[in-house]
């Protein structure tokens, strides 16, 4: 008898515990989730529309946020890993802890098709060299900046996502030329930095003329601060663009709220958030819907992306080039 | 006593080497040291040699000076001249660049009259930027051994009518041999884990440490038995480094005063009191600036700080009093065990382990350890504690464990002949004598803490952000402004703390 | 009361032996050179050296693995006899509790013990505020109130002025007559052992040369205590 109460009450509180608000957990790098950063008005606007209660975790950046995942395997907590880059996104694949998001991508914006099962981008970017508009002779691509004596501070490919970019962006426009562009370039390199925050702040002390950022981070100055005094160099090689992405981890216990998320995150609540706090471009938000500001940007003619399998497989014999052509 | 100083030494070194061992275990193959790494091991070794060898060099002439002189302010220019050793790495890069980089004030005064501009990125500006972080510590480590000499000694000297060669001969020349050896050893071991001052200062892949390639392992490729390898290469340097430094080098205590009543110096005149004037105001100049250009970048942005920031700041000013109470807690069985003759040897490499070892590795291995068992995003700021009390315990027990000793041969003594014992016999009798020591070591162990960002980064959740970490976010985030301001905020907090903990083992010391 | 028999014990090259046996109020002085072994055989009665060889007998008990705290004696150091972060009144109390802990005839005690060596209503200060002399009568009121019948003295009043010295000497000397006490001092002056002792004991080298009666060797003294008198 006693037994029975007993197996009764656990039913009920099993019972109560499940009809409480569901959680969805989303992994996402640092800087997503902080006070001016996109993470308060996401959760927000979600949590009006889903009855759930949504939490981010946090690491580092995208890389870190991979190997976190790595760490943590199958039993991670995590439902939504958001914040990888198209250059991580096949690593991410390969562990098997990412689910096919069964979704229709539509109402995409990006310059670019998209046709990953695993993931949805959220915003995208270009990467580029950006200065105070005061510089002269502002180079037009990778071959005029290593002949002219324009000093650059750049991110490590080894610790940061940008200096990821950077290093597909010069082996995307050069291929075989690449090894020769970085020698061009070691004499404009200032220095490298760990991590973006650390050249940008160099940047802004005036030790270098121009740091690798993106076409968007004059919109920062020139909204939140209201200073036009910054813009990027456009180069005529083209830009390598910076796609970011979410996807459903594959022991998600709650796959079809987690679903329901990327759907969110391709509407317009989601969307509209990104430019003013992600200073990035939204990925399915068309031009005409973007803050004012946006339209000062130069907008490159060419959009350079390696698909995800091409980036993982060109990875390492890039990073080797580089590492040989700066060390000497 | 004895065994739990004993069992707590042991402990420590399982914290330390654990974390190590568990990297290695989740590694899915056993990794393999390629060209690269032998590279970055070896820039490791000569960056950390040279750091070593130019921070103790200049350091010379510092401790000599501070020895012998006696001018207003002293006392503040040791408490201040101290600040770049507990500074966190990232507030002290942007103050020297301030100063040394290209648009620094040097390079604003030299261009100014037509000097041209001096290039510090390099392994100039890595050895720069560690010689300003140690030369704080090398100068209190000569310093000291310089005041241990007894006062009748150099009074004695007088008497007899010594030179200043005769003084270098008898008491400097045979002082800096004993004591040289263990600071270089100290500052070489704290420069091999040495990250972001490496890359940021180093100009390029070439100023690859070995704490980078383990970043690489980790995140880059994912290469856990690279990682775990290259956390092992640091164990066998600092062991290495270690058994050469127990042989040839005095143990030099930290944590007494630094005072002492005037003395006139024997072979003291013009020159020498020309050159003691260009040491201190070198050393000070090379000390404060950087750090008043932080401040002065910085200072106007603190009343516009955003809430969160200050918030982090009273979290961060909880872990870093928790942590000085775990170090110290640590720290003192250990230093009475140590100060019975017993296990010397074992407690210094126990000192050198927690200096050497990898916080990147420690804070994975922990992550590995903690995460089958509980959530370690919950614990991330005890864990912050915890590490940093065991980076601060080489120096606590530096200066503990020869103050326990004296306090074990004088009161130790009487309190055995009436009859003292176990508590009452520590609190009564041993512990009045180890105020000022663990002042001093609580207050560095608060300081580490508060300025830490490599464990925290790790297992930071978004809302348990420490300082440092929230001064970070907001240099992501394109906020200069504020990020200044933050680190203002750091460094006074930091400095403060270092100077309350270390004022508190001074009131009614018995020293 | 107390016996070394035939204890052996190596500082380094340095030999102490011993074999020597004290009576009950006896007072002894151990007479020598610096470096001749007195305080290193007051340190081995004391326990804090065991002896390599022999043994230690108090009061017919062997105590050669008893612990300093555990044999029933006082000693007072050359130097460093009180807690300098101490007051007065603790530093006497610690010989009634080492932990302090008193109750309030325990107070009474103390007050008692301060008054009888001539430091009433000082007990608030701190030791550093005391003179030379003060400062040896703080440790001797220690000493009664510890209230152990063996008494050890490594030269406590040395650094004092001849008049207080012998002042101090004095007051040790009624102290002992008045408690019964047995004595052992360890001192390189003959005069001041004259004040205290009965018996002498000259050491050189870590051995006994001499051991005698006090006024007998003052009477007529053999030819090696000759350069100390």
């Amino acid at each position: 008898m006693r037994h029975t109460i007993i197996a009764a009450g656990l039913t009920m509180i099993a019972g109560v515990a499940q009809a409480q608000t569901p959680v969805l957990t989303v992994y996402t790098y640092d800087s997503f989730n902080t006070e001016w950063g996109p993470g308060p008005a996401v959760e927000a606007a979600f949590e009006d529309i889903c009855g759930c209660d949504l939490q981010f975790v946090t690491a580092g950046d995208g890389a870190a946020l991979l190997s976190r995942l790595r760490l943590e395997g199958a039993r991670s907590d995590a439902d939504i890993v958001l914040g990888l880059d198209t250059n991580l996104t096949a690593a991410a694949v390969e562990t098997g802890l990412i689910a096919e998001h069964g979704l229709m991508a539509e109402g995409l914006s990006l310059p670019v098709a998209w046709e990953d099962m695993h993931f949805l981008p959220y915003d995208w970017g270009y990467f580029a060299f950006v200065h105070r508009t005061d510089l002269a002779d502002v180079p037009t691509s990778f071959e005029v900046l290593a002949a002219s004596d324009v000093s650059i501070v750049v991110q490590d490919p080894r610790s940061s996502t940008p200096g990821l970019g950077l290093l597909l962006w010069v082996q995307n426009a050069y291929g075989d030329r690449a090894a020769e562009i970085w020698e061009g370039l070691s004499d404009n390199i200032v220095t490298v930095t760990p991590g973006w925050s650390e050249s940008y702040d160099l940047f802004l002390e005036g030790e270098a003329d121009m740091v690798l950022s993106y076409t968007t981070s004059p919109a920062y100055h020139l909204i939140a601060e209201e200073d036009d005094g910054f813009t990027a160099a456009a180069f005529d090689e083209g830009h390598y663009m910076q796609i970011e992405v979410a996807g459903v981890l594959a022991n998600s216990d709650q796959p079809e709220l987690a679903r329901d998320f990327l759907t969110f995150m391709l509407s317009g609540a989601f969307q509209s958030v990104i430019p003013t706090t992600n200073w990035m471009y939204p990925a399915a938000l068309p031009a005409s819907e973007w803050p004012e500001g946006f339209e000062t940007l130069i907008q490159p003619e060419t959009a350079l992306v390696y698909d995800a399998e091409e980036a993982a497989a060109i990875r390492d014999a890039a990073l080797a080039t580089w590492q040989s052509a700066l060390s000497n | 006593m004895d065994w739990a100083g004993a069992a707590l030494a042991a402990l420590v070194c399982l914290a330390l080497l654990g974390p190590l061992l568990a990297v290695m275990l989740r590694a899915e193959a056993p990794g393999r040291l390629g060209a690269a790494d032998w590279a970055a091991i070896r820039f490791t070794l000569i960056q950390a040699v040279l750091s070593a060898a130019v921070s103790v060099t200049l350091a010379i002439p510092v401790a000599r000076a501070l020895a012998r002189r006696r001018f207003v302010g002293r006392s503040l220019f040791v408490t201040l001249t101290g600040a770049p050793f507990i500074l966190p790495v990232i507030v002290a890069v942007l103050g020297l660049l301030a100063i040394f980089g290209r648009a620094g004030w040097l390079n604003a005064a030299l261009s100014g009259i037509g000097l041209g501009t001096l290039d510090i990125y390099g392994l100039s500006g890595v050895v720069l930027a560690h010689v300003f972080l140690n030369l704080p510590l090398a100068v209190r480590l000569i310093l000291q051994a310089w005041l241990s000499l007894p006062s009748e000694r150099i009074r004695l000297a007088a008497s007899l009518g010594f030179s200043g060669a005769d003084m270098r001969r008898h008491f400097e020349r045979p002082l800096l041999r004993e004591v040289l050896p263990g600071a270089a050893l100290v500052i070489f071991l704290i420069c091999t884990t040495s990250f972001a001052v490496a890359l940021t200062l180093g100009g390029g892949p070439r100023a690859t440490t070995v704490e980078l390639a383990i970043y690489q392992a980790f995140r880059f490729e994912f290469d856990l038995g690279r990682a775990a390898l290259l956390g092992l290469v640091q164990v066998a340097i600092c062991l290495a480094a270690g058994l050469i430094a127990l042989r040839a080098a005095r143990v030099e205590p930290m944590g007494a005063g630094l005072d002492r009543p005037p003395l006139s110096w024997p072979g003291d005149g013009l020159r020498a009191r020309i050159t003691d004037g260009a040491a201190i105001v070198g050393a000070g100049a090379f000390l404060l600036l950087p750090l008043a250009a932080v401040i002065g970048e910085g200072a106007l942005a603190i009343w516009s700080l955003p809430e969160s920031v200050w918030w982090a700041a009273g979290r961060s000013i909880l872990v870093a009093v928790a942590s000085s109470a775990l170090s110290v807690a640590l720290a003192l069985p250990i230093a009475l065990f140590a100060a019975r003759g017993r296990g010397r040897g074992a407690v210094e490499l126990v000192g050198f382990l927690s200096i050497a070892i990898s916080p990147l590795v420690v804070g994975t291995g922990l992550f590995i350890i903690i995460y089958p068992i509980a959530d370690p995003v919950a614990l991330s700021l005890p864990i912050t504690g915890l590490v940093n009390a065991l980076v601060a315990l080489p120096f606590l027990l530096r200066a503990l464990v020869p103050a326990a000793r004296a306090a074990e041969t004088t009161q130790g003594r009487l309190a055995d002949a009436l009859g003292m014992r176990g508590v009452s016999r520590l609190r009564l009798a041993i512990l009045p004598r180890l105020r000022r020591p663990l002042g001093f070591g609580g207050g560095l162990a608060a300081a580490f803490s508060m300025g830490d960002l490599g464990v925290i980064a790790l297992f930071s959740a978004p809302s348990q952000s420490t300082l440092p970490l929230e001064m970070y976010r907001l240099m992501g985030a394109y906020r200069t402004d504020d990020a200044q301001g933050a680190a203002v905020l750091l460094l006074v907090l930091s400095l403060g703390l270092f100077w309350i903990f270390d004022r508190g083992g001074r009131v009614n010391a018995a020293a | 009361m107390l016996r070394l028999e035939n204890t052996v014990t190596r500082w380094g090259d340095f030999v102490l032996s011993a074999d020597l046996s004290v009576a009950r109020g006896e007072r002894v002085a151990l007479l020598g050179a610096s470096g001749s072994g007195k305080s290193s055989l007051l340190s081995l009665i004391a326990g804090f050296q065991r002896p390599d060889e022999g043994r230690i007998l108090i009061d017919g008990r062997d105590m050669t693995d008893t612990t300093v705290a555990g044999r029933p004696l006082s000693i007072l150091f050359q130097d460093g006899n009180l807690f300098p972060h101490l007051s007065v009144f603790q530093n006497v109390a610690l010989g009634v509790r080492p932990d302090l802990r008193l109750a309030p005839s325990d107070t009474q005690r103390v007050e008692s013990a301060l008054e009888k060596v001539g430091l009433a209503g000082m007990g608030a200060r701190a030791p550093s505020e005391l003179s030379g002399g003060q400062q040896s009568r703080v440790a001797l009121a220690r000493m009664l109130l510890r209230d152990r019948p063996l008494v050890l003295l490594d030269e406590p009043f040395a650094a004092l002025d001849p008049g207080l010295r012998s002042e101090m000497l004095g007051l040790m000397a009624d102290l002992c007559d008045e408690a019964g006490l047995t004595l052992v001092m360890a001192s390189h002056d003959l005069r001041d052992a004259e004040r205290l002792c009965d018996r002498l004991i000259l050491l050189s080298e870590g051995a006994v040369v001499l051991d005698m009666a006090l006024a007998d060797a003052l009477r007529d003294p053999p030819e090696i205590l000759k350069p100390w008198t």
